[in-house]
């Protein structure tokens, strides 16, 4: 059942994603791909749409598909039989609880175990989508989950344009380009935080496109 | 002599010659990185090698046939269009009425297919044109109202219907007038001579200004053209448009000189028009899709002009 799961993932990625996101909606590339080879590590951007995941898994090569794991909320992703079984096996997703209440290990302790098994983890430091094109405060678990693991490099890709193509609550793809913009690995420091913070806004200042009126 | 070029139909010979211009070019440009390190061509590098796919994918439409290339530019159109909606500014609740205006482009490469020629010449400036503001009143918000008309519209001139005449020019002749698509006055024919001369009235309108220019006619719009530029260009692209109206076209030398500067003036005007948008967006180029030529906008802006002139001229007088 692995196998075929695996199998299903992989045709779902190299048939309908990465064809939809190479030539519906294009991406612009501001400067040259910095990406990992392969795992351990972590990958943080910036969350407007459900097209987010798709354009980071697409930009990582197919062999390492296996390897991916966006970090998702459980209590979104797992509500319906059939949506928890597309997400967990063919998104790769790693469902995390977000209510204190309902957790048995620490969000930031599953994610530093994936990372151990070697995997590519894809995480939305701001938590959830904001509004399109404009990025909302940062969380702390990325800190505490670098202090984890200070080893595993942090690759922070800024997207623009998704939010305008699939923007929250609406299933209706518009096409516009979305522009990528990478920046140089980083490694846990004792003022991550703030780092994290400036290289947004620098990478975020390197796009000048227009907003929604 | 060993291989008898006058053999070979008349767009194989003219693209040949353009494939050997473009090998010259590659060889210069690598002797000259070659030989002086210590300066940057990585710029002109970039744009040949970017000349050599935009070369590949034009052959690829011209030898396969009329539906390759009706697709290839639908294609086109697409990207060119979400590239104007990228960079434009548009409103969150006509994001419904954008998705309707992409759905210009198969109708249109549609009728373009089966050679209706007067619903490819109305349906985007009358039918578009209505129904886009008409579904705007229904979204309900009056707010930048008439400027997301203007947007949307000149959007779809630019990139569906401008652009769309190029593919026309491929369903243009009759086929009992024309059975070959490779000789003079063929569909691939007319457009291998628009292209080619619009591509190369950039270039050499370029070149004498960067030589001679002294008078700028646009300083607000585009500071780099020139008085001495645009007349040079103009009349380069006319003596060649002569050169070459016998060989590709039905026209005769004297009428391929006037299309041709008509074509140098109407290539310079879209290409001064696409800049008054990017000035007006505030940006410097349309994208980094094509290296060192920057989106695929601005390499097609002379065209949006050049393509239905030239059509227009063709289709009256010859066919």
């Amino acid at each position: 059942m692995n196998m075929i799961n695996r199998a299903l993932r992989w045709f779902f990625f190299a048939i309908i994603i990465k064809p939809i996101v190479k030539l519906v909606i294009g991406l612009r590339y501001q400067n040259k791909p910095i990406l990992p080879e392969d795992g351990p590590a972590l990958i943080i951007a910036n969350h407007n749409s459900h097209l987010d995941t798709m354009v980071l898994i697409s930009l990582l090569p197919l062999k390492v598909l296996h390897k991916v794991q966006p970090v998702a909320a459980a209590d979104y992703f797992l509500k319906n039989k059939f949506i928890a079984w597309f997400a967990l096996n063919i998104i790769g997703i790693l469902p995390i609880e977000r209510q204190s209440e309902r957790q048995t290990r620490s969000p930031v302790e599953q994610c530093a175990e994936a990372l151990k098994k070697g995997k590519i983890l894809i995480f939305f430091p701001e938590g959830s989508r904001g509004h399109p094109e404009t990025m909302s405060e940062l969380k702390y678990g990325v800190v505490k989950l670098a202090e984890q693991c200070p080893q595993v490099p942090i690759y922070p890709i800024y997207m623009h344009g998704l939010g305008k193509s699939l923007p929250k609550g609406d299933a209706l793809l518009v096409p516009f380009f979305c522009d990528v913009v990478f920046s140089e690995p980083m490694h846990f420091q004792p003022n991550l935080f703030e780092q994290v913070k400036a290289r947004f806004e620098q990478m975020q200042s390197s796009v000048k496109l227009p907003k929604w009126d | 002599m060993f291989f008898d070029l006058s053999s070979l139909q008349p767009v194989t010979q003219v693209f040949g010659s353009l494939f050997v211009l473009l090998l010259v070019a590659t060889l210069v440009s690598f002797m000259l990185s070659r030989s002086k390190p210590q300066t940057d061509y990585s710029e002109l590098t970039q744009r040949i090698n970017s000349w050599w796919i935009m070369m590949g994918v034009f052959a690829l439409s011209l030898y396969m046939g009329p539906m390759v290339t009706i697709l290839m530019f639908a294609m086109l159109s697409f990207i060119a269009l979400k590239e104007y909606f990228s960079m434009t500014p548009t409103r969150l609740v006509d994001r419904r009425v954008l998705f309707w205006a992409y759905l210009t482009i198969p109708l249109q490469y549609y009728f373009i297919s089966i050679g209706w020629y007067g619903m490819f010449i109305i349906f985007i400036p009358v039918y578009a044109f209505l129904f886009i503001p008409f579904r705007m009143v229904l979204a309900g918000e009056t707010k930048n109202y008439l400027r997301a008309v203007g947007n949307i519209h000149w959007g779809l001139m630019l990139t569906v219907f401008t652009l769309s005449h190029l593919a026309y020019l491929v369903v243009l002749p009759n086929e009992a007038e024309v059975k070959n698509l490779m000789v003079s006055g063929s569909g691939a024919a007319l457009l291998l001579y628009l292209v080619l001369l619009t591509q190369l009235n950039d270039v050499s309108q370029y070149v004498w200004g960067k030589l001679f220019g002294k008078n700028k006619i646009a300083p607000a719009i585009s500071p780099n053209k020139t008085r001495e530029g645009l007349i040079g260009g103009v009349l380069t692209t006319g003596l060649l448009a002569m050169a070459l109206a016998e060989t590709l076209t039905p026209m005769l030398w004297w009428h391929g000189l006037l299309v041709g500067l008509g074509i140098g003036m109407a290539g310079f005007i879209g290409d001064v028009s696409l800049s008054a948008i990017k000035r007006d967006i505030g940006i410097k180029d349309c994208g980094q899709l094509i290296p060192g030529h920057g989106g695929i906008l601005d390499r097609l802006d002379s065209l949006t002009f050049t393509a239905p002139l030239f059509f227009h001229v063709i289709r009256y007088c010859y066919y």
